[in-house]
């Protein structure tokens, strides 16, 4: 469910890196919190990008999410394969739906990022949270 | 009134709830706050009394039926053929909310997809949005579009922009520290000054906005030029258009424009004393999420059937908030249908005849007026299309007293609706084809005959 | 991949053949000149023009087909919650038609308009009675025109103190309309969002942090979003007054005070009155509208043009020129006349007795619902209290259970031959259904509407299929929104092909 070779961050999206860059999109959990995704907001390559500055938007019928940057640094390369085909965030979130590769500037920010098995935990913490919020009502 | 319960039905309710009476549903409200009197308000009127008070204020209007009108300035005095408000009137359009629920909605989202096609066809540009409040605000959105779309704070007005439409954009950009410059006009021609236009232009023009045919009813034949050199600047360009010269006229799109906006009440809406109108806005495919209000777009049910739903919400305020394109909510869906009745019923050919029929008459009664002693067109190397500036040697004023004794609603004189000396002996006369040569001629002979009542 | 045109009734496009008419204008009876003479080429379309080419009796049939196929009040029960679908009496468009109203240029002069200022300079002086206010301008074309043009003056004002640049804040409730948060950044403010406290209302604690020298204001609809009157309002205002900031009344929620409670009294600045929900002009499927602002004293020189006065001398009304403190215009020529027509002939009508039984009745309404609802306990219901003139309840249940959402039950709700409640709104309910029943409804229906409501929450438990693919009845199922948005067709295509597309229609 959440691939042991990436990083997390509790916003919901996942970091790959490959030597000084960071590829980035968002996690299956986030896609099926979004639903269909109609349309998304892509950084432009040369952007630079402070850790936690949002940089993309995701967009369904209903709704506007944005995406935050895991790292500080440089957008490389973004996937414009999503102006067309956006359900890709949908069918592929780890593979063909990822959004941008950045050029890590500060490679000690990845500490920060939590391991798979950290997050999933988290998931859990957040559903238990959603479940007391409702109670209150 | 127009309350239902009996007695008895509203006790059962009371009941039902739990409560003796009505008041302890509104005991939340801190006693301090409760109105302890009645409002000051006049005696309710049974139908029949309220019909005759507001016929008693309705014959205090001179009214366009029985007034032949020659002002123009952005609202016009077309004919509405009678099918156009029997239809658009119907209470399924009238009473009915935003078509949120696309499946109990299907009627009104056709017509506003049907109104958002004709609209783009008559512009010349892809797209066209439902509507939007009127032509002014529709001008200061579009320009609001151009300032995020290009990341410049800065645009240009021509100085020949109806007055009401340059006090808006001017109320609009305030509060975002946006702002503007006036480009000036050529005094023989009545159309924007092309080589101050060039100084203007520049690294913080986001837009140049184009009116045509313009306040003083001058068509702008060099538009395609002052579009090309706001493009090498890097601004965009927004055209405020009359709806109807667009049958005649070199459309937004054709001329290179990137937006086009303008108000939309010669389209099959009655003048109503300026309001409600609708404006409408128009643009190049590739700035549709930028667009403000409402879209309607085609899609497919279950079953395969087309349908049509609201497209691109998440640029709107009930979704986005803060971050919305605009706040507009309710908007203009009924003027908007009214109009897209009118473009069905008129086609193409109408719609040419009418702008013909425009053009003729404004020509006929243009040469007439202008040959009667002392009478001149302001801007005699302009090109027009169904108004135009004259100057007159009376008093505009009391020539206008004149003509209103006489049972007609006068060109307009411009004097204090622009800045200048230079407008006090100006009028503009506007005439479309809902009038008639007998008219224009009652017209010309009643303006000639100004001069022996009033030395000027 | 497109769809059928066979499977729905045709486009205008689709209908008619190249040289059908259906209007003719008057011969030309002045002379003519070559077009050319006049406008020069390259001033003139060469695009072609291609619209339809009906005869009158075929636009008749496409609307008449059109208007079968959209739900309205006239045509059956419409509890969109925020929305106000009361009845619009017959006789305001009677009168909207006359041509002594219809019929008037907006630069005849003012002598010859004397009845319709006369009406304007009414409406203006019964609106500030109904809100409590000093002095009104009835130029702003809808609600959310209003709050823009309500926050100017609110900037005019915070600007001559010379505190412009510091009071650079909007407070708005977590549960507001979202025009609030778009209104104030429209008018260049940063958006401050306060929570709600258990009981529905405005969080009081938290608004006493947020506020300070950074207040512009505080909007703030009441009732609320929930239909919860906010029990704390004075507290509210002397916070957000004592921090030099101001008070802004959304009024989309008047109807259920109308004539009880003021919002002057209760310590607001500014207010907006939509006149097409509160005055029963109709919303005409989205619009117009009208967005009539009233203020205290204090807001008065900063007021939009044109301003309307009574010239002493000869007791004559005239728009005059605001002055130089006004913030502006924000629309061209004077306001939605038409509406505010209407809003007029339903005040006269009504009076202060009928206002009165309007807001009386519509929270009757409300309630009677709600607590019909509340003791067949299928829905939850989040407040505990009586509401106004609205109530929100939840299909949270229906959602764990089933898996449904609140729009498959408004869906379904279609086939049982209701408008749903509004969903999905106010964002801080789950699964938020929101209901306002207006106060011209009968029993017969409200009651019909509850059982309907609970048929659905049945359904939801037993076949909750039925209601996941709902409409049933209705001219279209459930419609593609996610290809809506990402294959966007927001103009028909191809109509120099209406030849082809017409050998697909249906007979």
């Amino acid at each position: 469910m959440y691939p042991k070779d990436l990083l997390y961050t509790s916003e919901h999206e996942w970091v790959k890196v490959e030597g000084s860059k960071a590829r980035v999109g968002v996690t299956d959990y986030a896609q099926k919190e979004l639903g269909d995704v109609v349309f998304v907001d892509l950084p432009s390559v040369g952007d630079t990008l402070a850790a936690g500055q949002a940089f993309a938007v995701i967009e369904s019928v209903k709704s506007v999410s944005d995406v935050y940057s895991p790292v500080s640094g440089t957008v490389q390369a973004v996937n414009d394969r999503l102006s067309d085909s956006p359900e890709l965030i949908n069918q592929s979130p780890y593979g063909d739906g990822w959004i941008a590769e950045i050029e890590i500037a500060n490679p000690s920010e990845l500490e920060r990022l939590m391991s798979a098995e950290e997050y999933e935990a988290s998931l859990v913490g957040e559903e238990k949270e959603e479940s007391k919020e409702d109670k209150t009502e | 009134m127009f309350v239902p319960h009996t007695p008895a039905e509203r006790r059962a309710m009371l009941d039902a709830i739990g409560v003796p009476d009505i008041a302890e549903l509104f005991a939340d409200i801190p006693a301090s706050l409760r109105l302890e009197r009645p409002l000051a308000l006049p005696r309710p009127l049974s139908e029949a009394e309220l019909l005759g008070e507001l016929q008693s204020l309705a014959a205090q209007n001179a009214d366009l039926d029985h007034h032949p009108c020659f002002r123009g300035a952005g609202v016009y005095d077309h004919l509405i053929p009678a099918a156009v408000p029997q239809l658009a009137s119907r209470g399924e359009f009238l009473t009915a909310y935003t078509p949120y629920q696309a499946e109990a909605s299907q009627g009104e989202l056709q017509a506003l997809f049907e109104f958002q096609s004709m609209m783009a066809e008559l512009t010349g540009l892809e797209v066209a949005n439902s509507s939007m409040y009127d032509g002014a605000t529709a001008l200061a959105e579009a320009l609001f579009l151009a300032t995020a779309a290009t990341g410049r704070p800065e645009v240009l007005l021509p100085r020949t922009l109806h007055p009401e439409y340059r006090e808006v954009v001017a109320t609009y950009l305030a509060p975002r520290g946006l702002s503007w410059q006036e480009v000036p006009f050529n005094s023989r021609t009545g159309g924007m000054d092309l080589e101050q236009l060039s100084a203007l232009l520049g690294e913080r023009t986001a837009a140049l906005v184009v009116q045509n045919p313009n306040f003083l009813g001058c068509v702008e034949t060099e538009a395609a030029r002052m579009i090309d050199l706001a493009h090498q600047a890097g601004a965009l360009v927004v055209m405020v258009v009359d709806p109807i010269s667009l049958a005649l006229l070199a459309p937004p799109g054709e001329l290179g424009a990137d937006l086009a906006v303008g108000n939309g009440q010669p389209l099959g809406n009655p003048p109503a004393f300026g309001g409600p109108h609708f404006g409408f806005l128009a643009a190049r495919a590739d700035l549709v999420r930028r667009l403000p209000g409402r879209l309607v777009g085609e899609t497919v049910d279950r079953h395969g059937r087309r349908g049509f739903v609201l497209v691109l919400q998440t640029r709107e305020q009930h979704i986005r908030r803060e971050r919305a394109t605009s706040n507009i909510c309710t908007n203009q869906a009924l003027q908007a249908l009214t109009a897209a009745v009118y473009l069905a019923l008129l086609g193409p050919a109408g719609l040419a005849k009418v702008a013909s029929a425009c053009l003729h008459k404004a020509h006929y009664a243009a040469s007439r007026l202008a040959s009667l002693p002392g009478f001149r067109l302001a801007f005699p190397e302009g090109v027009f299309f169904q108004e135009f500036v004259l100057e007159v040697p009376f008093d505009p004023f009391s020539l206008d007293d004149e003509l209103a004794a006489a049972g007609i609603i006068g060109p307009l004189p411009l004097y204090r609706r622009l800045a200048g000396e230079e407008w006090k002996h100006r009028m503009l006369v506007c005439v479309t084809e809902a009038r008639t040569r007998q008219e224009i001629d009652r017209l010309v002979a009643l303006m000639g005959r100004g001069g022996s009542c009033h030395g000027s | 991949m497109a769809a059928d045109p066979a499977s729905s009734p045709p486009l205008l496009c689709e209908r008619g053949a190249p040289g059908r008419r259906a209007y003719r204008l008057p011969p030309l009876d002045v002379p003519q000149r070559p077009v050319d003479q006049l406008i020069p080429a390259q001033a003139r379309r060469r695009m072609p023009l291609r619209l339809p080419e009906l005869s009158e009796l075929e636009v008749v049939r496409h609307y008449t087909t059109l208007a079968h196929r959209n739900w309205a009040v006239d045509v059956g029960f419409y509890p969109l919650g925020s929305c106000t679908m009361k009845y619009n009496p017959r006789v305001n468009e009677l009168v909207a038609s006359w041509p002594g109203f219809s019929r008037l240029h907006p630069y005849q002069r003012e002598e010859s308009v004397q009845g319709a200022l006369e009406i304007m300079d009414r409406l203006e002086r019964y609106l500030c009675e109904i809100a409590g206010m000093e002095a009104a301008t009835l130029t702003p074309a809808a609600g959310a025109h209003g709050e823009f043009l309500g926050l100017l003056l609110i900037r005019a004002y915070h600007r001559e103190r010379g505190e412009e640049a510091c009071r650079r804040e909007v407070i708005v409730p977590d549960s507001a309309h979202g025009t609030n948060p778009a209104s104030a950044a429209m008018a260049g403010y940063r958006v401050v969002v306060v929570p709600s406290n258990p009981r529905g209302g405005v969080d009081l604690a938290a608004l006493k942090r947020m506020v300070g020298p950074a207040t512009a204001a505080l909007m703030l609809t009441n009732p609320n979003t929930l239909g919860l009157f906010e029990e704390e309002i004075l507290d509210i205002a002397e916070t957000v007054h004592q921090a030099g900031g101001l008070l802004y009344y959304d009024g989309a929620n008047m109807n259920a005070i109308l004539g009880i409670a003021r919002p002057g009294d209760m310590g607001f600045d500014v207010v907006h009155l939509n006149l097409h929900k509160t005055f029963a002009t109709p919303h005409g499927g989205g619009g117009p509208g009208a967005g009539a602002i009233a203020v205290k004293q204090a807001l008065i020189p900063y007021l939009p043009a044109p301003r309307l006065a009574r010239d002493p001398a000869t007791g004559r009304l005239r728009f005059v020129d605001p002055g130089p403190r006004s913030v502006g215009r924000v629309k061209e020529f004077h306001g939605h006349f038409g509406v505010l027509l209407r809003a007029y002939a339903y005040i006269r009508m009504l009076g202060a007795e009928g206002l009165r039984e309007v807001a009386e009745t519509a929270v009757l309404n409300a309630n009677y619902c709600q607590a019909l609802l509340k003791k067949a306990g299928e829905y939850e219901f989040p407040y505990p209290r009586f509401c106004k003139h609205e109530f929100v309840f939840s299909a949270r249940r229906q959602k764990q259970a089933s898996g449904l959402h609140a729009i498959d039950l408004a869906k379904r709700l279609l086939d049982y031959g209701f408008h749903p409640p509004t969903v999905a709104f106010p964002l801080i309910v789950e699964e938020a259904l929101m209901c306002e029943p207006a106060e011209t409804e009968t029993k017969e229906t409200l009651d019909a509407f509850v059982r309907s409501l609970l048929d659905v929450a049945r359904e939801a438990r037993e076949e909750p299929e039925t209601v996941r693919e709902a409409p049933h009845t209705l001219p279209v199922s459930r419609l593609d929104e996610v290809r809506a948005n990402r294959h966007l067709v927001l103009r028909w295509q191809n109509p120099g092909k209406r030849e082809d597309r017409r050998l697909g229609e249906a007979p």
